[in-house]
């Protein structure tokens, strides 16, 4: 069986979609982005879509099944490269994506992510001081 | 009137007999309709090809277009098309046809003819009103696609999509939207946002007079598509006339951004973009 | 024009597992492409034939699509027809609605569908089946 590769580049996980989407391929994407989650601490997941010419309910719903699970694991998940007739086509469908962020492109989905994630400490700045000897440093960049 | 195949063999001999007087008045009537707007060598051409296949169809005694008139068929529609497209009117392109009709008459001289000659002239016009009428179809036809043509150059040209800003493009309507424009203006925008790799987009509609419900339902169609994409869009140069609209019509707006001008707009764009890091960074340090 | 000739008999797909879904998706891509619809309209389309093929597959408990190039003398266009000899639907106004599903989907299977091509028709008789035919026409 086809198997989707879970890529990590930097300090987000990079999944290319390029196959036609079935159930088994879906559910073992979703085990292995879980696990590659945990396993490399990552806080961002960018989902390319680059290579699909179309999303139906069914993709639709994989991708935000997958942005809810990696949001528990306390990653966020970003949907990058949707096609222009994809997008026109979405919104006939009625299918809006909610809770699924999406950018252009990858660097501008990796721009977000790390946005979101400085947004983040520094909200949790506000809450507790001892966030500034974070590991990840990202809140004391100057 | 029907055409008899015996008819239509006696009319052949006479176009025989009479073929350099008919021709000659037929080119003759016709040069002076186009008033010099074709060349002699081209109009003598047409009709001398036009000629030599009612002949023929005649001889053959058909006397219905489809089947073995095919080749008159395929004349007209040639000659129709030219005319349509080099600009003549539907009435001299017609002429082209029925001026046979009073050559014939004229070279066989067919008012002091005798009464079967008579009725095959009669039986001979219906044919070439037939032929004519089959002229005015193609004529039509042939203008239609050039009007659907230059429809559709129109629409290219009318819907520029241009880069205003690293990450910001424009698209300055103007005119009236209609929904098949509208609809080309929104995929043209959509790609011009991977292209570029912008995540501004700015709708600028000062230049349209009236906006209805479709067109408003498109625009907001694209302003949601580009957010599936992970763009954001702006609508500037919204008029008092088009604001009262809107409300009226009940169109949500909901949360997009709308800008009193361009101008406005690129700046939301240039704020909301690059820039806005660095003024949430220093806000953030400051409230340390 | 010799592919045309093909088409107009019609292709038929059993739609008996997730592999035919893809497979309509590509068949009606092909002939999508063939009448020269525009790029959105092939996306639309292609979209519509997942959406129903699915639906075919999960509620019909499988069946068929066939596809046909169709003419109207001014415009070509493809038609998809797809049938099953499933439990039919009892409330087809219900079904059409935003958001209603019976099968823990997002509710926009017919719905959605019926947006995005030009013609759509659905038969169903309780108990003996399903039969939807949608038509999208080139501009």
């Amino acid at each position: 069986m086809e198997r989707v590769p879970v890529l990590k580049i930097g300090d987000f996980l990079l999944v290319s979609i390029q196959v036609d989407m079935e159930d088994q391929i879906a559910l073992q994407l979703q085990e292995d982005l879980s696990a590659r989650i945990v396993e490399t601490g990552v806080h961002g997941v960018i989902i390319d879509i680059t290579a699909l010419d179309i999303v139906d309910s069914f993709v639709g719903r994989m991708l935000s099944t997958i942005a809810a699970i990696s949001k528990v694991l306390d990653a966020e998940t970003v949907v990058v490269g949707m096609r222009p007739a994809v997008a026109i086509t979405l919104v006939e469908l009625g299918l809006s994506l909610n809770g699924i962020r999406t950018a252009l492109n990858v660097e501008r989905g990796m721009e977000l992510l790390a946005r979101a994630r400085e947004d983040e400490l520094f909200l949790d700045l506000g809450d507790d001081d001892s966030a500034e000897t974070d590991s990840d440093g990202a809140a004391v960049r100057s | 009137m029907a055409l008899s195949t015996e008819a239509s063999s006696r009319l052949a001999a006479q176009l025989d007999e009479h073929q350099d007087k008919i021709s000659e008045l037929w080119v003759r009537q016709v040069a002076a309709t186009l008033r010099g707007r074709l060349s002699q060598g081209e109009l003598d051409r047409q009709i001398r090809e036009l000629f030599r296949a009612l002949r023929e169809t005649l001889a053959a005694g058909t006397t219905q277009l489809q089947g073995d008139g095919g080749e008159v068929r395929a004349l007209l529609t040639e000659l129709s098309r030219a005319r349509a497209l080099q600009g003549f009117t539907s009435t001299e392109t017609a002429i082209s046809i029925f001026a046979v009709k009073e050559a014939f008459a004229t070279a066989t001289d067919v008012f002091n003819a005798e009464s079967q000659a008579m009725g095959d002239y009669i039986s001979f016009g219906s044919f070439i009103d037939e032929l004519g009428l089959f002229t005015f179809a193609t004529y039509a036809q042939a203008r239609e696609e050039v009007i659907a043509d230059q429809a559709e150059q129109l629409l290219e040209l009318a819907t520029p999509v241009v880069k205003l800003w690293d990450g910001v493009v424009a698209v300055p309507l103007v005119g009236t939207l209609d929904s098949a424009r509208a609809q080309v203006v929104m995929e043209r925008l959509l790609q011009t946002l991977v292209d570029t790799g912008s995540p501004y987009a700015i709708i600028d509609i000062t230049g349209v007079p009236a906006v209805d419900t479709q067109v408003a339902q498109h625009v907001l169609k694209t302003v949601v598509a580009a957010r599936l994409m992970g763009a954001e869009c702006i609508i500037s140069g919204i008029r008092p006339q088009i604001a009262q609209t809107i409300v009226a019509l009940g169109i949500e707006f909901g949360d997009i951004a709308t800008k009193a001008t361009l101008a406005d707009a690129l700046r939301h764009a240039l704020r909301r973009s690059g820039n806005s890091d660095l003024v949430r960074r220093g806000a953030a340090r400051r409230e340390h | 024009m010799g592919f045309a000739g093909a088409a107009d008999a019609g292709e038929t797909i059993v739609i008996s597992s997730d592999e035919d879904v893809v497979r309509v998706r590509q068949l009606t891509r092909t002939v999508a492409v063939r009448v020269k619809l525009s790029l959105v309209d092939q996306t639309k389309l292609v979209t519509a034939a997942s959406e129903l093929a699915r639906n075919t597959l999960v509620y019909g408990g499988g069946g068929s699509a066939e596809v046909t190039v169709v003419d109207s003398g001014r415009r070509r266009g493809v038609r998809i027809v797809f049938s099953d000899q499933g439990p039919g639907i009892a409330d087809l106004d219900l079904a059409l609605t935003d958001g209603w599903t019976s099968g823990g989907g997002l509710g926009l299977g017919l719905s959605g569908s019926r947006r995005l091509v030009d013609e759509f028709d659905i038969q169903t008789v309780v108990g003996e089946g399903t039969r939807i035919t949608v038509t999208k026409w080139s501009r």
